[in-house]
């Protein structure tokens, strides 16, 4: 029996895009982030602590986060679908990384909103 | 000068070994392919492909100390002894240094190589303007050596499913010709995580490719117009 290989899935451009654009926001995050620790020398923790009690902050903060995961889950799929050729076994741990994935968007939402 | 070279017969083999040869040549002007032949003299059960020992036919691709290359236009005085001569890898061997490129002849069919115009045939040629043949440049050049598809992780690892540097090339040799009026098809015949996406942009077919040309900005160049046509 010949084995047909079937493909044309006609997806795979918004995964690409999204993880070009989610690495640009990270980046610009990230610049910020370093800009602010180094116009903050030394850095006392009332100043920290009084970045994150800004709404914008904690929201670009969760963006930067969202960017992460996003970022991440394109990557790790990427991964997956290199090196792990079972169906099953790739479906599976392709599940996990997304459940691991929404359960730290919740988690990071609860720590940035706890910061007093 | 010395030579390690992968010897493998399936037929009668159990599996592969590196067989060392020497030859009592000065390197001076002579290429790699010439070295071959005068070994394959020696020992004629040496297996090696080549036609034209001129960097036009593609057909003595192989992995010369490490690195995907033609034997025919390679220096034999800027290789490091003993050269180190193995198939080109990934893909099975038929024996030593041939290697059978079916899935890489299966990946470049898939893409339809070949200009698809619906209109009538005209009298004469489909004429193009200078700056329309330019676009062609740096694509049409490709010899389908292997050299770039074969040193491909991405290659190795999905052959069946990911077209492979030296397709995309040539797909985009069709999108990017003015004459061609499937563009769309194309692109969407393209347009799947594992065909084009898994091009990781790396550029080892960049760095491998005999002939001097940029699969890697093919494949963005494709990714670009798939991203002008949705946006």
């Amino acid at each position: 029996m010949v084995e047909r290989i079937v493909s044309g899935a006609h997806y795979g451009l918004r995964d690409w895009l999204m993880q070009r654009i989610t690495g640009v926001a990270m980046a610009l995050y990230s610049l910020f982030m370093v800009a602010f620790l180094l116009t903050h020398q030394p850095l006392q923790f009332e100043e920290w602590s009084g970045l994150f009690h800004n709404q914008w902050m904690r929201l670009a903060s969760l963006l930067f986060l969202l960017s992460l995961y996003l970022h991440a889950w394109v990557g790790v799929r990427d991964i997956l679908m290199d090196y792990v050729h079972h169906t099953v076994l790739r479906l599976t741990l392709e599940a996990l990384v997304i459940l691991a994935l929404v359960g730290c968007t919740a988690w990071s939402v609860q720590i940035l909103w706890s910061i007093r | 000068m010395r030579f390690s070279i992968y010897r493998y017969n399936p037929e009668t083999d159990s599996k592969p070994h590196m067989q060392d040869y020497e030859l009592d040549i000065e390197a001076g002007n002579m290429m790699l392919l010439d070295a071959i032949l005068l070994l394959k003299a020696q020992d004629e059960t040496l297996s090696v492909r080549r036609s034209c020992r001129e960097g036009v036919c593609g057909s003595d691709a192989m992995n010369i100390n490490g690195r995907n290359g033609l034997a025919c236009v390679t220096p034999l005085s800027g290789l490091k002894q003993p050269i180190e001569l193995r198939p080109l890898p990934g893909q099975p061997v038929v024996r030593d240094l041939v290697v059978d490129l079916s899935q890489f002849y299966k990946q470049y069919r898939s893409i339809k190589p070949y200009l698809i115009n619906n209109e009538p045939e005209p009298e004469i040629e489909r004429l193009q303007s200078p700056e329309d043949r330019e676009k062609l440049d740096g694509l049409y050049e490709c010899i389908l050596c292997a050299c770039c598809s074969t040193a491909c992780p991405s290659f190795w690892w999905n052959p069946d499913k990911f077209v492979g540097p030296a397709g995309l090339l040539q797909a985009y040799r069709f999108i990017a010709d003015t004459r061609d009026q499937a563009t769309n098809e194309r692109l969407d015949n393209l347009e799947d995580p594992y065909r084009l996406f898994r091009c990781h942009s790396i550029m080892t077919c960049v760095d491998v490719c005999p002939k001097g040309l940029n699969p890697t900005g093919a494949i963005g160049k494709i990714k670009e117009m798939l991203v002008k046509r949705t946006v």
